[in-house]
């Protein structure tokens, strides 16, 4: 059955504490973080965005399994900050880990679901037979504007999936959408950074579209949240991801291993393919796991996925990093610092 | 740098490819197609190095051209591989007083300048510990 056959995630070592930025707004740091469940966020180096990340997590994934480069026939990055305009991250991806040229490539944009888009897709090509491996990547160097409530959370991160019939380490039993025109959040051509609406983002957007796909991913299989040892939700803040877990039914113990958005922040497309990374780094075979992502605009993927006996035979986990040795290997930025490497700062040309 | 320049050799700067010469047993970056010890009893292979070495000297750019001025000061070193050979990369490191010689070091994917807000952004090899 199609499944995961490795995966690998990538998070910056720089953090800035939601205190922090508060305090250069003159905002209570404190009341924030407990409002939004977010303590602290990571930061990009200054030599670091998307397709860095995008890279360096397939590279970790290949790391933990032996995949020949040259069976990987499809590769999709799905960003909200590719570097280019026009000029695709997954062909640098594909030239960087060595699976060009015989394949195909295509950058996704979906808000923070492109990476789950990408899984999709890959699956697809997979069970009809086009490819034998595909990567799908979620990563992103998210943007938030000085002051805006994003700033607290708009981080950096992602995580890559290599997508294949041959042993997967978890199998992926099904999966759906559900999508409509919503515009909570967006962000125009040439504009740095994204607008939302506000509280709008959340009862008609996150909620609606989050309890969608997660209603209609049970009701196909016939299962209900107890079935399930682990879920993960799109993450903008901590808030979202538990109060739509509580509304399903599902446990906070649950949620706890994927949940990264406390000690992460929002990595966007980043941030549902992070969390099941941090899932699969301590799963068990038979444990099964329930995802549902969220992009603005709007729309959501759900999965439901099966761990299997592979996990322990055909992959090295360590032979990577784990998302919780990278969330616990950071060095904190002040605000003037932060500003530095996010370019905020207004050079002369 | 140029675009078709930087392309030529984004092979390399992107998987430490270089050759070995199947011969004598020695490897080389940059990759040289004629092994100068063996010369024509050379057979030279295109080879992927591990990416994993030790700091040999290193130095300290605290004024830099205009691309990297943002990124002062940062540490330039030459690296002994582990296959033998050396090269010269940057090593990323948050406090350069933490960087000695002998330091071990891995490879990483980063971006090494861009061309402008408009032009071609170049991604290569840069090393960080190991």
């Amino acid at each position: 059955m199609v499944g995961i056959i490795t995966y690998g995630a990538y998070i910056p070592q720089f953090r800035i504490k939601a205190d922090e930025i508060a305090k250069v707004w003159g905002a209570n740091g404190t009341e924030i973080s407990n409002g939004l469940g977010v303590f602290e966020k990571s930061v990009p180096d200054m030599d670091e965005d998307s397709l860095t990340i995008a890279v360096n997590a397939a590279r970790n994934a290949l790391a933990r399994r032996d995949v020949n480069p040259a069976d990987i026939g499809a590769i999709y990055v799905g960003s909200e900050s590719h570097p280019y305009a026009v000029k695709p991250t997954s062909v640098t991806v594909g030239e960087a880990i060595g699976a060009t040229p015989v394949m195909t490539a295509a950058d996704y944009e979906f808000a923070c679901k492109a990476g789950t888009a990408g899984i999709q897709t890959c699956m697809g090509l997979v069970k009809s037979g086009m490819i034998k491996y595909g990567v799908a990547i979620g990563s992103d160097v998210a943007q938030g504007a000085p002051s805006d409530a994003l700033e607290y959370t708009a981080a950096a991160g992602g995580a890559a999936f290599v997508i294949g019939n041959d042993d997967p380490i978890a199998e992926i039993n099904d999966t759906c959408s559900y999508s409509t025109d919503t515009p909570d959040f967006w962000r125009r051509e040439g504009q740095a950074y994204p607008r939302h609406g506000g509280r709008f983002s959340g009862e008609p957007a996150y909620f609606k579209h989050v309890q969608g796909a997660a209603h209609l991913m049970m009701d196909r299989m016939g299962t209900k949240p107890a079935d399930y040892d682990y879920a993960i939700f799109h993450q903008p803040n901590a808030k979202f991801p538990r109060n739509v877990a509580a509304m399903l039914g599902f446990k906070p113990e649950q949620i706890k291993q994927g949940l990264c958005a406390p000690r992460l922040g929002n990595t966007y497309s980043g941030a549902v393919p992070v969390g099941l990374s941090s899932v699969l780094d301590v799963a068990k075979p038979g444990d099964r796991i329930f995802v549902t992502s969220y992009g603005s605009g709007s729309g959501s993927d759900a999965f439901d996925i099966t761990v299997t006996d592979a996990i322990l035979t055909k992959i090295d986990r360590k032979a990577a990093p784990s998302v919780e040795t990278m969330l616990n290997d950071k060095i904190y930025l002040d605000y003037a610092q932060y500003a530095k490497h996010k370019g905020k700062i207004v050079m002369q040309k | 740098m140029s675009v078709p320049r930087f392309w030529r050799k984004q092979t390399n700067r992107y998987n430490l490819i270089g050759t070995k010469c199947e011969t004598c047993g020695t490897y080389y970056f940059p990759p040289r197609s004629l092994c100068p010890k063996c010369r024509r009893e050379g057979k030279i292979v295109d080879y992927k190095f591990k990416g994993t070495g030790k700091i040999v000297t290193f130095s300290v750019v605290r004024t830099a051209s205009d691309k990297f001025d943002l990124q002062t000061p940062f540490v330039v070193a030459i690296i002994e591989l582990d296959e033998g050979t050396r090269l010269t990369a940057p090593v990323i490191c948050s406090d350069i007083n933490e960087v000695y010689i002998g330091m071990r070091v891995k490879s990483t994917f980063r971006k090494i300048s861009a061309d402008g807000d408009s032009g071609i952004i170049v991604y290569g090899t840069k090393f960080i510990r190991e």
